[in-house]
């Protein structure tokens, strides 16, 4: 018995030497770095970042390295580059470079402090916005990929109604009424509960039956939710929303995170329904894993790949967004710099003064071209699909 | 496939019936009154806001409003409340004024997205591809308005060519329609050139894409096993595979109709659709910017519904 | 050695492969012959460089990442390493073709099995549609599609696999070759189905006098067809001899091990065999004889020196001079 079991042990031993071992992530690094403009990409975003941060540090607070809203009207639309007239400034109106880097807007402030404050709002925006909309994108298409031949039914749907209406009562200040529908929520999910478990299979009483007829399935449900948000051409949405509402900043990350979930719903939900099916889900299932357990640690992981890749992406479209708003005039409203802002306020001054457009474009150009190249070269790696053949 | 369609109408019909409550309510839920019968302004004296409000039902409970305003929408006599024309005449004027502007865009997008895609498929990796590719990336980069102002910077500099607008003012009378034709082509340029551009770029990444995907599938190769040449290879087999996701694109196109863009639109002063829905909003005007919500919603489900009608023609894999 | 009887002579072929800093040398100096209406098996694992070395011959290797490194490809006296892709396109499914592993991926979804046959002729005969269309008929009845003309409108994904796998046999028969190259064509079906498309291709072979260069990495195949048997591994030729010499008396010790590896009905109830180790990373092989890690006979020298071929005469070569030199102290 033992020398047998020596036996097994030595035939499955390995004595050549496999390849070096790497790691995913190594992996993947090795392929990325061969595309280099992906690489290009994400070297000018650690360098955003960087400057971002930054400039954040230095131009908050009460007496920052680089004011961005100190206004020296008698220094208007100087170009970058040029001397301040140092006898018409005050001591702390002075540029803290001695000079004005990217020169000043309409109304003296120095664009290079714009610029900085400006560059932490943008990515801010950015990522709040994408943020927002990747978190909904996931839930819903996880819960539509995953649970998708679940079926609403219709007690369901009375019991959201009844809380729905319970709620807004409740915020109309009908507090009676409104608490008493709420409480009829709880007693039916006790009250169905103890049903079930006398009646068992036999459930014969019709309006019994009637509760749980199914109607249509979470998948369409969710699908269909999709479909009307699609309905809406995004930008009129975003400008619509963004019109009607006050503008403040966080208002419009929020708007560009909820009009854009919808893309990312539908990768996911691709993904989960081809995941759904394969050897590794049903493995773990006879392991004994609840349901959110295989989604979030097992599926989600390999669902990854397209939500990063429209990630990126999409935190370069969420900044052109907000250009594109500020352009209108529905941006972020001042004291707050954004990029957007800078390159609409320039617009009125483009033949005097084309440093206020083309400074502001350039950078934005440049921010976004760095995750778009990032972006693709993400989905270049992460798609098998399009690698050589060997 | 008759069962097929019935099915889609349904669904597409029972889609739109929400999307139209949610933009109604969106519309009224949203904070603010219109400019109309906003009582801070000034223009009005109560009753002249007091009678706005009757006529138009704005002092009903929401879903009577709904039911008055799709009921004026599908007899045509929705009544726009900035300036009292009707609504949908107004949209007719604008949409023909934003026609020229999206067929000609539309047209030299897909006429020239598609060899350049296919080109870098087949050229991947050399000179051609690279630089397609990165001029694709710096279009899709490059905020929209700020690549109309450098090219209309270049293009008045260089050209001496009128931009704005959509024929230069004062040419109507006693001009030739020759020279009538000539001048609404120049102005017609720039802002089409500009909103196919982008376009351009991100169609041209797609076809490559799909193109690319294709030619690695084992079919290309057993066609090459065979001895075909390179251009059978690549234009006979492997398009027709490629091809196939675009053709329901084509149904896609239809809601770009109404789209518009709000911000070529506003630097060109070109007076089309997107600039009309874009002052709408701004002025609350609520049956305009309803209409164009609910013809836009028309024409998405419309075109998704071509698609995929075209879909199941082209595809040989999928029969009903 | 070649005669007037060899059709296509492999000499030396090395096919490797580039990736970063890696090379990767799939197909390590093999050289092989196949005769007229001969039926030639390489068999080996998989990765061990048989598919590479076939599509080199008909040069459909993607030379971004793969190059031919060395070696000459003799057909009827011409280097095809050295034609143009003008000229390899007219040996290419004409004198020389194909049927690959996965019948369902290798025919095109969106063209129909008449459009697909009939092109393969259409290449390269000039005949006109009428003739055309009888023709494709023909072939596939050679192939033993039962109501041919039904199946000519029909689309790749209406028929089951072994019928797409003799569609696919049909068009590397339209042009009558010399050489039909079979790269594993049979590991994608059921085993019943196996059978029959290894009988068809037998009997095509009887009928058009044509040779066959069969891939495979099972043994029970090459007992059932091969001619001419080259036992590949980790890029080159381990062992080459006719059926009987490689079953009953293979002389290296890869081909032992395979073979002592098969499950049979005289082993039954004891512990099954297997050669213990790995097949080794192509881009990283280890020195001397590839094998000799897993080998049960190694010797220092095994890692030190790469092994010649050594000649047990009637054509059977085996390379190891271990095995050899011990063989020959018998004698």
């Amino acid at each position: 018995m033992n020398t047998e079991e020596k036996q097994f042990n030595e035939d499955f031993q390995l004595e050549t030497p496999l390849a070096p071992k790497q790691t995913r992530l190594q992996e993947f690094w090795l392929l990325f770095r061969q595309n280099r403009l992906a690489i290009l990409g994400l070297f000018i975003f650690i360098i955003f970042f960087c400057c971002a941060f930054a400039g954040l540090f230095m131009t908050s607070g009460p007496d920052p390295l680089f004011d961005p809203a100190m206004i020296r009207l008698q220094e208007k639309l100087r170009p970058p580059l040029a001397k301040p007239n140092l006898d018409s400034l005050r001591h702390e109106e002075i540029p803290y470079l001695g000079f004005y880097l990217m020169g000043t807007d309409d109304l003296g402030r120095d664009v290079f402090a714009r610029m900085l404050q400006g560059a932490w709002v943008s990515l801010t925006v950015g990522f709040v916005a994408v943020g927002i909309s990747v978190l909904i994108g996931i839930f819903m298409g996880g819960i539509a990929g995953y649970f998708g031949q679940h079926h609403i039914r219709v007690d369901h749907i009375l019991m959201t109604v009844v809380l729905i209406f319970g709620a807004v009562l409740v915020t109309a200040n009908f507090i009676r009424s409104g608490a008493m529908l709420l409480c009829l929520i709880p007693a039916y999910i006790f009250y169905s509960i103890r049903i079930q478990n006398r009646l068992g299979e036999k459930t014969s009483h019709l309006w019994a039956k009637f509760l749980s007829i199914n109607s249509i399935s979470i998948d369409t449900l969710i699908m269909r939710l999709v479909d009307i948000m699609l309905c809406f051409p995004s930008f009129f949405l975003i400008l619509t929303v963004v019109a009607l509402l006050p503008a403040s900043i966080y208002n419009i990350m929020i708007v560009i995170g909820l009009t854009s979930w919808m893309g990312t719903t539908r990768f996911v939900r691709a993904e989960f329904l081809s995941l759904r099916e394969q050897d590794f889900v049903a493995a773990v299932k006879t392991l004994g894993a609840g349901n959110f357990r295989i989604i979030f640690r097992h599926m989600m992981p390999n669902a990854i790949a397209p939500v990063l890749v429209s990630a990126t992406i999409g935190i370069a479209t969420a900044i052109l967004t907000e250009a594109g708003l500020s352009f209108l005039g529905f941006g972020v409203p001042p004291p707050h710099a954004t990029w957007g802002n800078i390159l609409s306020d320039g617009k009125n001054f483009i033949f005097d003064a084309p440093w206020l457009t083309f400074i502001p474009g350039i950078a934005i150009l440049i921010v976004v071209l760095s995750f778009n190249l990032f972006g693709e070269g993400l989905r270049d790696v992460l798609n098998p699909k399009l690698r050589e053949r060997h | 496939m008759i069962s097929f369609i019935g099915r889609s109408v349904v669904q597409k019909i029972i889609t739109l019936f929400f999307v139209s409550i949610v933009s109604f309510l969106i519309i009224h839920i949203a904070p603010g009154k219109p400019s109309q019968v906003d009582p801070m302004n000034p223009k009005f004296t109560p009753e002249v806001v007091e009678r706005f409000q009757k006529e138009f039902h704005l002092d009903k409970p929401l879903h009577v409003q709904y039911l008055y305003f799709y009921r004026d929408l599908f007899t045509g006599e929705t009544v726009s409340w900035k300036d009292n024309q009707s609504v949908l005449k107004k949209i007719w004027e604008r949409f023909l004024n934003s026609l020229p502007l999206f067929i000609v865009g539309t047209i030299i997008t897909w006429t020239l997205s598609f060899p350049i895609g296919i080109r870098s498929a087949i050229f991947r990796g050399q000179f051609y591809d690279r630089s397609a590719t990165f001029l694709s990336y710096l279009l899709i980069s490059i905020p929209g308005f700020f690549f109309a102002y450098v090219l209309i910077i270049f293009v008045v500099n260089q050209f001496h060519v009128p931009v704005i607008g959509m024929e230069t003012f004062g040419i109507g009378d006693g001009a030739s329609l020759p020279h009538i034709f000539m001048d609404r082509i120049w102005h017609l340029l720039l802002p089409s050139v500009l909103g196919a551009t982008g376009g351009i770029a991100v169609l041209s990444r797609y076809v490559r894409s799909q193109m690319l995907e294709v030619e690695g599938q084992d079919y290309i190769r057993t066609a090459r096993a065979k001895g075909l040449p390179p251009e059978q290879v690549h234009y006979k087999h492997a398009l027709r595979n490629a091809l196939l996701p675009f053709v329901t694109m084509f149904g896609l196109i239809l809601p770009g109709l109404i789209g518009g863009s709000v911000i070529i639109e506003s630097i060109f002063s070109w007076p089309g659709m997107g600039r009309m829905a874009y002052e709408a909003i701004l002025a609350r005007d609520y049956p305009v910017i309803l209409t164009v919500n609910f013809v836009s919603a028309v024409l998405v489900l419309a075109g998704t519904f071509i698609s995929d009608l075209l879909y199941l023609i082209v595809d040989p894999r999928i029969r009903l | 050695m070649t005669d007037d009887n060899t059709l296509i002579s492999v000499q030396d072929l090395k096919v490797y492969f580039r990736s970063g800093h890696d090379c990767a040398r799939a197909v390590d100096g093999i050289s092989f012959e196949i005769g007229q209406e001969e039926t030639v098996c390489l068999v080996g694992e998989s990765g061990c460089g048989k598919t590479v070395s076939a599509l080199s011959i008909l040069g459909l290797i993607p030379t971004p990442p793969g190059e031919i490194a060395g070696g000459r490809i003799l057909f009827q006296g011409k280097n095809l390493l050295e034609f143009d892709e003008e000229d390899m396109q007219k040996i290419r499914g004409n004198r020389i073709a194909m049927v690959f592993q996965e019948p369902l991926t290798s025919l095109n979804p969106v063209f129909t099995i008449e459009d697909q046959i009939g092109e393969a002729v259409r290449i390269h005969k000039n005949i006109g549609a009428g003739e055309l269309r009888d023709r494709c008929i023909q072939l596939l009845k050679d192939v033993g599609i039962p109501s041919p003309v039904q199946r000519l409108k029909d689309y790749p994904h209406q028929l089951s696999g072994g019928q797409r796998q003799r569609v696919m046999i049909a068009m590397a028969l339209a042009c009558d070759p010399d050489l039909i190259i079979a790269d594993e064509p049979t590991t994608a079906l059921d085993v019943t189905v196996q059978a029959q498309i290894l009988q068809l291709l037998k009997s095509i072979q009887n009928t058009r006098s044509m040779s066959v260069l069969y891939i495979t990495h099972d043994l029970g195949v090459v007992a059932n067809i091969a001619d001419q048997v080259y036992v590949m591994y980790s890029g080159i030729v381990t062992e080459q001899g006719n059926t009987a010499q490689i079953f009953h008396h293979a002389r290296h010790p890869y081909t032992q091990g395979l073979l002592a590896s098969l499950p049979s009905r005289s082993k039954r109830g004891k512990r099954l065999f297997s050669i213990p180790g790995t097949v080794p990373n192509p881009a990283h092989k280890p020195s001397g004889c590839p094998f000799h890690p897993r080998c049960p006979h190694a010797i220092p020298i095994c890692g030190k020196e790469y092994p010649k071929m050594c000649d047990y005469g009637q054509s059977h070569l085996a390379r190891c001079p271990v095995l050899f030199n011990s063989a020959k102290g018998y004698n």
